[in-house]
């Protein structure tokens, strides 16, 4: 799993194929319909859509003749829970600040006075 | 840098990953002044009771916390592995903290934190870290990672390959 999303992260590191992902959450769209907006070729663009497959981002059609790309939504849900766990970390480690800042409170710290402990 | 409005507040931490740069923004709001959010990030007595996980052993190793200090310190999971982390300061000022990030076991990857806090006027103030990575890969492995090793949160196995060096 982990180097599938090493591939969808590398995937995204070029802003053209966010820009082709950001357009196909609205809908499956054909390499032409992609490439319309770019003044790049139908061939680039084809190449990014192969990286962007490689990375289990996009499928496309095997039948239908346009051959339309679909957005496989739920490798985002994937990179949510990423983000999310990261949230989360850094929410338990802000809720210890918290009672750590509310000790202070209690101890009356002098900010003035410069902090001269070293580390043990 | 993104600027929130005044009228958000964040009573939980809200990360946003900047899809045109390599940046993850926090913010999070606290019951405290600015000066005691400055002393939780610059005293290495008090850093030590919060900066590491719950279920690991944060060793502060060195904190100078001023302009060209340094910083280094240890996270040891219930294992017993310990991960190093290291980086320098930048700027030490009251309302304001930059200093870079490095994980040693990706000891080429360095990303710079800044650290704001804001006065909210009402006894709470609003920290605010934003860590610029190198690139979009080491942002992202970054986010994958947590920064840190813990363990029993259902993501041991990823966590086995980051510690053993395989990633």
């Amino acid at each position: 799993m982990d180097d599938r999303l090493s591939r969808v992260f590398a995937a995204l590191s070029d802003p053209t194929r966010r820009d082709m992902v950001a357009r196909l959450t609205d809908g499956d769209a054909t390499v032409g319909d992609l490439a319309a907006p770019y003044a790049v070729s139908v061939q680039a663009v084809s190449k990014h859509l192969k990286v962007l497959e490689e990375a289990g981002l996009v499928t496309r059609s095997r039948d239908a003749q346009r051959r339309p790309v679909h957005l496989e939504a739920e490798v985002f849900d994937l990179m949510t829970a990423w983000i999310e766990r990261y949230r989360r970390r850094a929410e338990e480690r802000y809720q210890r600040l918290d009672d750590v800042l509310a000790d202070l409170d209690h101890e009356q710290p002098t900010p003035e006075t410069p902090q001269e402990e070293t580390a043990s | 840098m993104t600027t929130a409005p005044a009228h958000t507040r964040f009573d939980e931490a809200a990360i946003e990953a900047d899809p045109t740069v390599p940046i993850i923004h926090i913010r999070r709001d606290f019951a405290g002044t600015p000066e005691q959010l400055f002393r939780a990030h610059t005293d290495p007595v008090v850093l030590a009771r919060w900066i590491g996980p719950a279920d690991c052993t944060t060793e502060v190793l060195v904190w100078d916390a001023t302009d060209n200090g340094r910083w280094r310190y240890s996270v040891t999971d219930c294992n017993g592995v310990p991960q190093f982390f290291r980086g320098s300061f930048h700027t030490v000022s009251p309302d304001r903290l930059v200093q870079t990030f490095t994980w040693e076991g990706m000891p080429d990857a360095v990303a710079l934190e800044t650290m704001t806090f804001e006065d909210l006027g009402d006894g709470r103030t609003r920290l605010h870290a934003q860590s610029l990575c190198d690139s979009f890969e080491g942002r992202d492995a970054w986010l994958r990672s947590g920064m840190e090793v813990g363990v029993n949160d259902g993501y041991a196995a990823l966590d086995t390959i980051l510690a053993d060096g395989s990633l």
